[in-house]
């Protein structure tokens, strides 16, 4: 079949539902809009950052909401180029799973480098705050490594 | 299930499996039914011998809510048929009609898992499936999140790229002579892949499991029906399905202890395996599975190649299951483990442990 003879029409494929996103998420969301990184305290004493309703592996409710630190470790990453046409980066950046100060899990985010050679296992990164904040995952435009 | 607790003996009797890299002037409707066709076909059933039909597919492949309702076009659905779907892989499909067929009420069942991946980009529409508040809207996709993964896992020092590129190779061989396979050659060697540049560092495209369009049909039948329908019936032993958590970060992602657990209660390594037919769409997560499922080193590990071959979402655990059987059926394998997976860096694991008599 010719090109032009192929019909071709947009489609969109539409969500349109609400979300509440509850207690700890909400609470999340909402200090991400103020600045702050929260996480939840477990049973133990361990810090889940970002925070969950419920224990991921003995289910109990969790309500202690704490404050961690703004800087942590990276446990892995990897090199996203081109960078994904929905994300929220335009260049090519890392993907990184980070420890931040004060937690005991490593939340995922971008880390803001022009090239793989300056990501290594291990390094410490910053957040980096977007100017205007709604309260979504994306108000940190990433992370930046440390100043040594 | 645990192996022999008061089962029912339900066996794989038939198989069908389509896989190319592209079906474009084919739809969804058009491709199955050739398959489920060839697959009732082969033990002579017509749909109305059939007592539970069950599918396995993703609206978010279709473009549509309630794509698979189309689909049913394929498998006649008239007069009115027993009928369920899952959106999952159709290994879980088949997992649903086994249950079925545990109850008692039927002797027969067919299931189907089918998808065209190639109408999109599959490894940023798999973003949608995590969490709608942390992960989806940052659009990690398939390929990063498996190298998040296997970074963790070469830094842990437990493989070296070596050993990756060595199942990259493994496959190759295996797929040469499998006609569903689109990545194939029996000339690559490790050195030659590790020459290539890593596309989702650490990964190279030589580890990243080759998407096709495809589908599969598999018609189970029970007890002295599976032997009256054919001449060796693939028994399934045991099969069970197990998950680990949604949050990447509170996971050990060098492990998956949910492929371990479902391995343990089927008991796979309760003797020797003849073939395993694996699920692991990258090196690094089918080096994890090989590890977790316990395959020892007399097995024959993916000898379809897998889906590093060829990989369908919605069809490849099915495609394993189906390889798995076909081996079992005609007298190549005794004793066969087939294993599917589903949700990001090996979250779901289902395996299933297939003997011939």
């Amino acid at each position: 079949m010719a090109e032009s003879e192929l019909l071709r029409a947009d489609l969109v494929v539409e969500y349109p539902f609400t979300r509440s996103t509850g207690p700890v998420v909400g609470a999340f969301l909402t200090g991400l809009r103020e600045g702050i990184l929260l996480g939840i305290q477990r049973r133990d004493g361990t810090v889940l950052v970002p925070p969950t309703e419920y224990d991921p592996v003995t289910s109990e409710p969790l309500t202690e909401m704490v404050e961690v630190g703004q800087a942590g470790v990276v446990e892995t990453w990897t090199w996203v180029d081109p960078p994904r046409p929905q994300s929220p980066w335009e260049v090519p950046h890392a993907l990184a799973m980070i420890r931040l100060d004060g937690a005991d899990t490593a939340m995922l985010h971008g880390v803001l480098v022009d090239s793989p050679t300056e990501m290594t296992t291990g390094m410490r990164v910053r957040a980096v705050w977007a100017d205007q904040r709604v309260g979504h995952i994306a108000d940190l435009d990433g992370f930046r490594p440390e100043a040594s | 299930m645990a192996e022999g607790a008061g089962q029912r003996d339900v066996a794989v009797v038939s198989v069908a499996v389509r896989q190319e890299e592209a079906l474009t002037d084919e739809n969804e409707v058009q491709l199955l039914v050739d398959l489920v066709n060839r697959a009732r076909n082969a033990v002579g059933l017509s749909q109305a011998e059939i007592g539970f039909t069950c599918s396995g597919s993703s609206d978010f492949l279709a473009g549509q809510a309630f794509s698979f309702v189309q689909t049913l076009d394929a498998v006649g659905a008239f007069p009115p048929i027993s009928e369920s779907h899952v959106e999952m892989d159709g290994a879980f499909a088949l997992y649903e009609a086994w249950v079925k067929l545990q109850i008692g009420d039927v002797d027969t069942a067919l299931v189907y898992g089918y998808g065209k991946p190639s109408a999109g980009s599959v490894r940023d529409v798999l973003a949608l499936q995590l969490d709608p508040y942390y992960l989806a809207p940052l659009w990690p996709d398939a390929h990063a999140l498996a190298a998040l993964q296997a970074r963790l896992l070469l830094d842990s020092g437990t493989v070296t790229p070596e050993a990756l590129a060595e199942v990259a190779v493994r496959s190759l061989h295996n797929a040469v002579g499998n006609p569903n396979a689109v990545r194939a050659s029996a000339e690559a060697t490790p050195e030659e892949l590790l020459a290539a540049e890593p596309v989702a560092d650490p990964l190279r495209a030589s580890d990243l499991a080759q998407v096709a369009d495809g589908g599969c049909a598999v018609v189970l039948a029970a007890g002295e029906r599976a032997r009256a329908l054919c001449e060796r019936p693939a028994w399934i032993r045991g099969i069970d399905h197990r998950i680990d958590g949604h949050a990447l970060g509170t996971r050990d992602l060098t492990r998956a202890p949910s492929a371990a657990m479902a391995a343990q209660e089927v008991g796979a390594s309760s003797d020797r395996l003849d073939i395993a037919e694996i699920h692991g769409p990258t090196t690094s997560q089918e080096w994890i599975l090989q590890r977790e499922l316990g395959i020892a080193g007399g097995t024959d590990v993916n000898p379809s190649g897998g889906a590093l071959a060829a990989d369908t979402l919605m069809a490849s655990g099915l495609i394993r299951i189906a390889e798995a059987a076909a081996r079992v059926g005609a007298g190549t394998a005794d004793r066969a483990l087939a294993h599917a997976t589903s949700g990001p860096c090996l979250q779901q694991n289902l395996v299933c442990v297939l003997e011939g008599d």
